[in-house]
C-alpha cells in the first residue's frame, strides 16, 4: 500500500517535509524529473495521521494518486476552477 | 517664513524641514522615524524609497516550499506577485545561496539586503531558510538579512528570526476578516490538515496578527505587504491598514494584484480585473493618512539582484558563480567604503531643509510627470527606460507617486547594431504603448529622446523633455514645474479664462 507522485509534480518539496516515514526522494534524472514516493517506506500515514501528509499539502492537482491511479486531489479541488474553465485551458485530465 | 523642523519629534501634519524622497510635505515618508529605526531603513532599498535609488538587494530562492494556497499564485511558476510569471527561478540549497551571495556581494558593492522570499513560504522550509540565515550571518557579517512570509508559520519562528539578528520582516496580509479572506485563500496547511474556506483564513489571519504583534513586541520592523485585488479587499484594506499600524507594523505596501490567464492562476482563469493605477494610487493615499505608505514596491523575482529597478540575476546562474573568486574580506572593506559614501551623500541630503518653493502662484495646481531615472538622475534614454518613474509637483513640493513598467521598444546598439530601428511594425505598437502607459502624465524627463517618440508623445498631450540631464530628479521636477507654472497654466480654469 503506498501512494505514487505523478508528472504534475512541481519539486516544491512540501512533501518532503513532513512525510513521516522520510519516503519521499529525488531520484536521478533519467528514473523521474520529478520526487517519488519509496513504495517500501510509504504507509498512506496510516496510524500517524488522519490524512496522508503528502497529499494534504501538495499544492498540484493530479501529482499525488493511489495504488488504483485515483487523483486524491483531483482536478478543480485545490484550485475551486470550475471544471469547464480546466478544460477550457488545456488543465483537465482523466485519471489513469 | 517657515523654520526648519530640527528636533526628533514627528514633524507637523504639513511635513517640516525633511529634503528625503518621499519624505518633504507628503505624510507618506519615514521622516517621522525615530533615528535608530531610520538607521536600520536608511541604506535598505525596500523600506527607504531614498534608498531604492544608490542601495541594491538580492533574494535567494531557496524556499521552495509552501503551505496555503493563494488565488493569485499558480505553483507550476513562482508566485506571480513575487516573480515574473512563467519564468521558473533556479532553486538553490543553502550552500549555492551563500556562494551566491558572497559573489554578488563583492561584485555589486552597492548591495546591502539579502532577502528570502520563496518562491514558497520561507517558514514553511524553515531548515533550508534558517541554515542560509545562520551561515551568512558567519560569513557575511555585513549584510543584513530579511524574510518575507504569508505568516502562517510565524509565531512559532519569531525567537529564531530574533536570533539570527533577522530585523527585517515582511507579512503578506491581504485580509483582516475570514470572509473575506475565504475569497483570496482557499486553503492552508495547519497541524496536519489541509482546511479549506472561511477556517482556513480565520486561522491564517490569526496567527499573521499574533506574529505580527510578537515581532514589534521584539522591536523587529515590520512591513505589511497588500494585494489589491479590486471587488474583493479593495475597500477593505482601509481597515487592514489601520490594524496593522495599531499592532505597530511601520510601513504598508499596497501591491496590485497581478491576474492573467496564461498564468493559470484562480484569479488569471476566472477573469478577476487587474486594479488601474488611478485605484492604486487612490488606495496608498486613502491609507497614507494612518500609515506610512511604500509606493516605489517592483514585485520582484524571489530570485532578484540588483537595484529595485533592475534584475541582474542573468549574470549570477550557478555556473557563473562556480567559476568566480570571491575573496570577501577585502570584498568587505571595498564595500564597507562604497556604502559609507552613499550613505554621508545621503544625510547631506537630508541636512539641506528643502524650502517650500516660492515663487509658485497659490491655487496652481498639480501636475504628474514621468521620469525616466537612474541612480535618483534624470539620466535614461527615453527608449531604453524600463520603468517610469511618476512625481507629482505642486505648489506644497515633488512627491514620488509610483512607477510604472515600460516594454523596451529600443535595444539601443546591442540589439541592432547600427541603430536601425528592429522591426518597424513591432517597435510603432510598443512606442504606443509605452505612451499608453504615461497617460495622466504632462512632460516625461529623460537624458534623451528620438524624433519619432517626440513627435508621438506631442500629439498625446505629453511634453517631452530632454533639457535636464543627468539632473537629480526632485530638482528636475520642481524645475519644469515652475517654468509651466511662469506661463499661468496652472491657475485655475475661471481665471486663465479671465486672463485669455
Amino acid at each position: 500500500m503506498a501512494l505514487q507522485i505523478t508528472e504534475s509534480c512541481v519539486n516544491c518539496w512540501a512533501c518532503v517535509d513532513v512525510c513521516p516515514n522520510d519516503a519521499i526522494y529525488q531520484p536521478d534524472r533519467d528514473e523521474a524529473p520529478h520526487f517519488l514516493i519509496s513504495a517500501d517506506k510509504c504507509t498512506e500515514c496510516l496510524g500517524d495521521h488522519a490524512d496522508p501528509q503528502c497529499a494534504a499539502i501538495c499544492p498540484i492537482e493530479m501529482a499525488i494518486v493511489n495504488e488504483l491511479g485515483e487523483f486524491l486531489n483531483p482536478p478543480g479541488s485545490l484550485t475551486g476552477i470550475p471544471i469547464e474553465k480546466l478544460k477550457e485551458f488545456g488543465l483537465w485530465r482523466e485519471a489513469a | 517664513m517657515e523654520l526648519p523642523v530640527i528636533s526628533n519629534n514627528a514633524p507637523a501634519a504639513e511635513g517640516g524641514g525633511c529634503s528625503s524622497s518621499g519624505c518633504g510635505t507628503a505624510p507618506d515618508g519615514l521622516a517621522h522615524l525615530p533615528d535608530h529605526i531610520r538607521a536600520k531603513v536608511q541604506d535598505h532599498p525596500c523600506y527607504s524609497e531614498q534608498a531604492h535609488h544608490y542601495f541594491a538587494r538580492m533574494h535567494v530562492a531557496v524556499a521552495p516550499a509552501c503551505n496555503i494556497q493563494c488565488n493569485y499564485c499558480n505553483r507550476k511558476y513562482d508566485c506571480s506577485n513575487e516573480s515574473r510569471p512563467g519564468v521558473v527561478s533556479e532553486l538553490l540549497t543553502p550552500d549555492q545561496a551563500i556562494k551566491k551571495v558572497l559573489a554578488v556581494a563583492a561584485e555589486i558593492p552597492q548591495m546591502t539586503v539579502l532577502g528570502i522570499a520563496g518562491p514558497g513560504d520561507p517558514l514553511a522550509n524553515p531548515g533550508r531558510t534558517f541554515d542560509t540565515f545562520r551561515q551568512l550571518s558567519e560569513k557575511a557579517p555585513d549584510i543584513k538579512l530579511c524574510v518575507s512570509t504569508n505568516g502562517l508559520s510565524l509565531p512559532e519562528h519569531v525567537d529564531e528570526i530574533a536570533k539570527h539578528n533577522i530585523d527585517h520582516v515582511t507579512i503578506t496580509i491581504n485580509c483582516v476578516d475570514p470572509e473575506v479572506g475565504a475569497k483570496i485563500y482557499p486553503w492552508i496547511y495547519w497541524q496536519n490538515k489541509r482546511i479549506f474556506g472561511i477556517e482556513g483564513a480565520r486561522i491564517l489571519i490569526e496567527q499573521q496578527q499574533k506574529g505580527l504583534q510578537m515581532l514589534t513586541d521584539r522591536g523587529i520592523l515590520v512591513k505589511v505587504n497588500s494585494v489589491l485585488i479590486p471587488g474583493i479587499n479593495d475597500q477593505h484594506l482601509k481597515e487592514v491598514s489601520k490594524v496593522v499600524k495599531a499592532k505597530g507594523a511601520f510601513l504598508h505596501n499596497v501591491m496590485p494584484l497581478i491576474a492573467e490567464a496564461e498564468h493559470g492562476t484562480y484569479y488569471g482563469i476566472m477573469g478577476q480585473p487587474e486594479p488601474t493605477q488611478e485605484m492604486l494610487q487612490e488606495l496608498q493615499d486613502a491609507c497614507a493618512g494612518d500609515m506610512a505608505m511604500m509606493r516605489h514596491c517592483r514585485q520582484c523575482r524571489a530570485d532578484a539582484v540588483g537595484l529595485l529597478g533592475e534584475d541582474r540575476g542573468d549574470e549570477f546562474t550557478m555556473d557563473k558563480i562556480d567559476v568566480m573568486e570571491v575573496d570577501y574580506e577585502a570584498a568587505m572593506v571595498r564595500r564597507k567604503a562604497v556604502h559609507d559614501a552613499i550613505i554621508e551623500k545621503l544625510e547631506a541630503e537630508r541636512g539641506v531643509a528643502k524650502p517650500k518653493p516660492t515663487d509658485i502662484p497659490e491655487g496652481s495646481r498639480p501636475v504628474l510627470m514621468a521620469v525616466a531615472g537612474k541612480n535618483g538622475l534624470v539620466a535614461e534614454h527615453f527608449g531604453h527606460a524600463r520603468e517610469f518613474l511618476i512625481y507629482e509637483a505642486s505648489p506644497a513640493g515633488v512627491r514620488f507617486i509610483s512607477h510604472r513598467k515600460t516594454e523596451l521598444y529600443c535595444g539601443g546598439m546591442d540589439a541592432c547594431g547600427d541603430g536601425d530601428v528592429v522591426e518597424a511594425g513591432a517597435s510603432e505598437s510598443l512606442l504606443d504603448r509605452n505612451i499608453r502607459i504615461l497617460e495622466g502624465c504632462e512632460v516625461v524627463l529623460c537624458s534623451k529622446v528620438g524624433y519619432e517618440p517626440w513627435a508621438k508623445l506631442e500629439a498625446a498631450g505629453i511634453a517631452p523633455n530632454g533639457e535636464h540631464a543627468m539632473e537629480p530628479i526632485e530638482e528636475a521636477v520642481m524645475a519644469v514645474y515652475k517654468e509651466i507654472a511662469a506661463t499661468g497654466k496652472l491657475l485655475p480654469q475661471a481665471d486663465s479664462l479671465k486672463v485669455a
